[in-house]
């Protein structure tokens, strides 16, 4: 078991012409996965990559399609999930990095009445190690086993994944949320689905200064996650006020501080480390 | 109050606020007009604050912002040229401004250890590590998913164009970026710039083996790290630090 994506998934990347999308969807092929075409309008009816091209999301749904992967560029972005979350897939997977947060907030809402899952935007994807990887993690890093990783950040998952491989433990399915303030997928529904999937038995939670998604999570692994978690908090030296990269990644007022988050995290049982480089050998030790 | 971004701020909700604010007969109707006309501007000009200060009722009983501050939404300022030609980079720090031209993602802070990494959340916790074991980030640094070897050279220059930088710590993990092409970013900012401070060089992920062959064959003077917490130490070690 693995959540949200396996090796039945059948995949269609938006905007598979462009720059990014070209070449990560030859490495999601070469990874394996299922990817059976792309959409670029205007030019349905060629081929690339050995994959059909078409026009709409729609004919992507008839040919098979369950999950799409959007690498539409920002201005057009919003309006690529729309048409996706329309035409009936199961998950959408956004990369897009600088989608208006105005566009998200109608988005969110457009997506809310749908029976479909958004992950992102501005995240890495989603990766279901030996079964299918949607998005544009390096998929090498990655090894088959029992722990769920949920994070913010593109390459900070990277660190946590490779850790995890190198103490022999492995993956069963690690997800970006992404680093925007209005995003689809957020961290207690990763736990969720963790909590209730029989193969994960641990998760290691990976969250950064600004907002209060962090708090929210920690309040719902308290709740209802019987599974250890392993937590880091990125932005502990990042000076208030600061954009840090990631939209969303600002200490505002004084809230959204990586202090408050860790003390959140402590208090639901979540086992904090300080240190980045330690997120592997904390998990081993409690396992 | 939470506003529908499909159906926008409805009249109702402007009412609700008008009575919330104790206004009476005229006032009502014009404050109606004045936080309609708000939330209009708010949605048109892609803001992310509009804060009012003070907000006063004149004797004709209009309604009238005095003052207010507005923060708009980077991402949406491709539509709003009009917006972007207000910015005055003689208020940015210069080195961010300098950064920023050349699409690289740079804070300064005030410490002795420099930056360079991939991602916004590796950066963070880059410079978190660093404090960990007693050293301080002199800067914020995410070159990107995809940046070239020449945005990699440029973003050197901005770190040593900060005089308290006494070392640069290089954590890369690779998965867009390639690590063969930050050996060649560092590979070129070394042959034309004078890097008189110690180097400290993390690669991981794709192509890392390539990378790390190209720095070892440049012959330049670079103290390798096997991880980011040892990357961290041998940088506070190399500027005299205890780790």
């Amino acid at each position: 078991m693995s959540i949200w994506l396996d090796s039945k998934s059948k995949i269609v990347v938006q905007g598979i012409t462009g720059k990014n999308g070209q070449f990560h969807s030859e490495q999601m092929l070469d990874y394996g996965t299922k990817l059976i075409g792309g959409v670029t309008p205007g030019k349905g009816g060629q081929q690339t990559l050995g994959v059909p091209i078409w026009n709409t999301m729609k004919e992507a749904v008839d040919a098979g399609a369950n999950v799409s992967c959007v690498f539409v560029p920002p201005p057009f972005a919003a309006d690529a999930i729309m048409e996706s979350a329309d035409s009936g897939v199961d998950l959408i997977v956004a990369i897009t990095e600088g989608i208006p947060a105005l566009d998200m907030a109608k988005v969110k809402k457009y997506i809310s009445s749908k029976d479909v899952r958004l992950i992102g935007p501005n995240c890495p994807g989603i990766i279901t190690p030996g079964e299918s990887k949607v998005g544009i993690m390096p998929g090498h890093i990655h090894r088959r086993g029992n722990v769920g990783i949920i994070s913010r950040s593109g390459t900070l998952t990277y660190e946590a994944v490779n850790q995890v491989t190198e103490k022999g433990l492995g993956q069963s399915t690690c997800i970006g949320i992404g680093g925007d303030p209005v995003n689809g997928t957020n961290f207690v529904d990763c736990l969720e689905a963790f909590e209730n999937d029989h193969e994960t038995k641990s998760i290691i939670m990976i969250g950064e200064i600004g907002g209060t998604a962090e708090e929210i999570a920690s309040e719902y692994v308290k709740e209802h996650v019987s599974k250890p978690v392993v937590g880091f908090i990125a932005g502990r030296t990042a000076p208030p006020g600061k954009r840090m990269g990631h939209a969303g990644a600002i200490i505002s007022g004084g809230k959204g501080t990586a202090g408050e988050k860790m003390k959140a995290m402590e208090r639901a049982g979540i086992h904090v480390t300080e240190n980045p480089a330690e997120l592997g050998k904390t998990l081993e030790e409690i396992l | 109050m939470h506003v529908d971004p499909i159906t926008g701020l409805g009249n109702w909700q402007a009412r609700e606020i008008a009575f919330g604010l104790g206004l009476e007969d005229e006032q009502i109707k014009n404050c109606i007009k004045f936080m309609k006309s708000l939330y209009k501007l708010f949605i048109e000009l892609d803001c992310s604050i509009v804060e009012i200060n003070p907000l006063v009722v004149d004797t004709a009983n209009e309604i009238i912002a005095l003052d207010a501050k507005m923060n708009f939404d980077s991402s949406a300022l491709f539509r709003h040229p009009d917006v972007e030609k207000l910015r005055d980079t003689k208020e940015e720090e210069p080195l961010e401004t300098r950064a920023n031209e050349v699409g690289l993602n740079y804070i300064k802070l005030d410490g002795e250890i420099g930056c360079m990494v991939n991602g916004a959340g590796l950066a963070m916790a880059t410079m978190d590590i660093i404090k960990l074991h007693g050293g301080e980030p002199a800067n914020f640094l995410d070159v990107g998913g995809g940046a070239s070897s020449k945005q990699v050279a440029e973003g050197f220059r901005v770190i040593l164009s900060d005089p308290e930088v006494k070392a640069i710590f290089v954590n890369i993990f690779g998965g867009i970026m390639r690590c063969d092409f930050i050996a060649e970013g560092i590979i070129e900012a070394a042959n034309e710039i004078d890097m008189n401070v110690p180097l400290i060089v993390r690669l991981a992920g794709t192509n890392v083996e390539l990378g790390k062959k190209m720095l070892s064959e440049s012959g330049l003077d670079l103290i390798a790290a096997e991880d980011m917490d040892d990357g961290a130490k041998k940088a506070i070690e190399a500027i005299g630090g205890k780790a």
